[in-house]
């Protein structure tokens, strides 16, 4: 090698690269350290810091945290009828936008997988891409003005003459924003994995003599189903989690576990009850997500 | 290959849902030219008065400020921590590897209320105002999901022997990184920042509770929805942010079909 001025540096970073090489577990220790670090001291010790604080208290007089260990925001949240009823309402709501999503995703996926080829399914590719990319809070908005008493929903039943519907501020309208903002999140993952499916396995199956019936409930939709379920753990989680949409295009009765919980810490400042509260949603995934990876459905994130 | 009718039944089903998909779109793009301020339809005429407005707004131009420091900060820290812990999980099996890529998909997998809640109790038991930074903070916390996503997805499709090869060939670490790494790894990080800014510019759930009194452009536009203030504003912002959303669409087609290039490449 002939002699440049750069070659000192490039002796040092040879001897480290060979340190490296030698000790494996250095680089790893470093690469690990910032995130896992990060993670740790802020993530973590924040899911931490919500749950103890769950069990603990505020003085109704000056708003104050007081540190005493109590379980007096599960009983409350156990014992009132109303806030059971909030719980139920958004664990359901969650279920039956999934459900929506899945079935929509479903057949549109199937088609840009095996029916779609070259343009049309960049097309839709895009089509899907563009609404999953543009505001989620833009898109909870539009449905208002569609829904509304004078929006475009009621203006086009008149001109067909059709009877008018009443659905903005209600659960239905919040169930149709929920499965419209989500539906990207349900689509992308089916399309992947009914796009994985071998072609051969399907035509195996067709040559084994079964129908086509038989072959989609007993190749495509088997394999089809960690894909379901990675979509379902989106949709089902971002409702879970939501206040803005039950805010903006539900009712008086649309109140969602978010909501509470935003009005705790926002309103009366009571960030032990809202904790407590949170925990519920908490639980509710953490089985879910139990579930989901058995299923494997986490490949197919 | 499937019948005729099922074809035909599934393609007059994937139309229905691309106009589900799109109708909204086309509807807020029109009503932002509403020249009423009442937002019925029909719209009664035609303006471009709204875009002006919305322009000069202050409170408006401060919001998009402070949602454009933010996203930009916790995309570079998504980058940086998220494609550290990448490398880590895709090059080295060591203990508790399961547990550390489970708990990094955590902030995405749990619902934002728990993220926004838990990081609002950790500020308040630590007393740490709220500011920029902790908008910054929540932010990386599920920026950092998506740049580890797409660079352990594109690691894992290159080959660990090509960096054997470098090695073998003369090169130093530095030099492997710039010469191999780096040509695989550039379109993932593209696509998982620009991924993570849009994420961020976005986001509402977790930022109400982490943001104090500061307004990011989605608790503005949240504010006035709200309270059904300047909604004439909020159409010409969908407008331009509908608008926008065409360059990371674009963007990601462009770099799928690079990557599918490069997959298709390596494959050999």
């Amino acid at each position: 090698m002939n002699p440049r001025p750069g070659r000192p540096l490039r002796a040092a970073r040879l001897r480290l690269s060979g340190f490296f090489w030698r000790h494996r577990w250095a680089k790893a220790a470093l690469l690990l350290a910032p995130p896992l670090l990060a993670f740790g001291l802020i993530y973590l010790a924040s899911l931490i810091a919500l749950f103890v604080s769950s069990f603990w208290t505020v003085d109704p007089f000056t708003t104050e945290i007081k540190h005493i260990w109590t379980f007096d925001n599960y009983r409350t949240l156990w014992e009132s009828s109303a806030y059971r009823s909030i719980a139920l309402r958004t664990i359901g709501i969650a279920a039956a936008v999934t459900f929506t999503d899945a079935l929509l995703a479903f057949p549109f996926g199937y088609f840009m997988a095996r029916v779609a080829s070259g343009r049309s399914r960049t097309f839709l590719f895009i089509a899907v891409l563009l609404p999953l990319w543009s505001s989620y809070l833009i898109r909870v908005y539009i449905w208002r003005l569609i829904l509304n008493e004078d929006g475009v929903l009621n203006w086009t039943l008149a001109k067909l003459g059709l009877p008018l519907v009443h659905l903005a501020y209600t659960n239905w309208a919040v169930w149709i924003v929920f499965s419209y903002v989500w539906l990207p999140f349900m689509i992308l993952p089916v399309f992947g994995a009914l796009e994985r499916i071998p072609h051969s396995y399907i035509e195996a199956s067709r040559d084994l003599g079964a129908s086509g019936w038989a072959t989609f409930r007993r190749v495509v939709l088997p394999l089809a189903l960690p894909g379901v379920i990675a979509g379902s753990i989106f949709t089902f989680s971002l409702t879970l989690g939501d206040y803005v949409t039950p805010l903006l295009a539900g009712g008086a009765g649309s109140q969602f576990i978010g909501n509470v919980v935003y009005s705790s810490v926002g309103i009366s400042n009571n960030v032990p009850f809202a904790a407590a509260f949170a925990t519920v949603p908490l639980a509710v995934m953490a089985v879910y997500l139990t579930i989901a990876r058995r299923m494997g459905a986490f490949e197919a994130l | 290959m499937e019948q005729r009718s099922t074809r035909f039944a599934l393609g007059v089903w994937t139309g229905l849902v691309v106009l589900f998909l799109w109708v909204p779109l086309a509807l807020i793009m029109v009503y932002a030219f509403n020249k009423s301020n009442v937002q019925s339809w029909p719209i009664p005429g035609f303006t471009t008065h709204w875009f002006h407005v919305a322009w000069h707004a202050e409170e408006v131009r401060t919001a998009v400020g402070i949602s454009l420091k933010a996203g930009t900060l916790a995309t570079a820290a998504a980058l940086v921590l998220g494609s550290a812990a990448a490398f880590a999980i895709a090059r080295f099996r060591f203990f508790g590897r399961e547990a550390v890529s489970f708990v990094l998909i955590l902030p995405i997998a749990l619902p934002g209320i728990i993220t926004g809640m838990s990081l609002n109790s950790f500020f308040v038991y630590n007393h740490i105002n709220l500011s920029l930074w902790t908008i910054v903070i929540g932010h990386a916390t599920f920026c950092v999901v998506i740049v580890y996503n797409n660079v352990l997805a594109r690691l894992r499709r290159s080959s660990p022997s090509l960096l054997e090869a470098s090695a073998d060939l003369g090169a130093d670490g530095w030099q492997t990184f710039r010469f191999v790494i780096w040509p695989v790894l550039s379109t993932a990080l593209v696509a998982g920042g620009l991924l993570a800014f849009a994420l961020s510019f976005d986001e509402v759930v977790v930022t109400f509770f982490t943001a104090g009194a500061q307004n990011t452009l989605p608790l503005l536009i949240l504010g006035y929805i709200r309270l059904g203030q300047q909604l004439p504003i909020v159409n010409a912002i969908a407008f331009v942010m509908i608008l926008l959303t065409v360059i990371p669409v674009a963007l990601a087609q462009r770099l799928m079909r690079d990557t599918g290039v490069v997959a298709r490449g390596t494959a050999k």
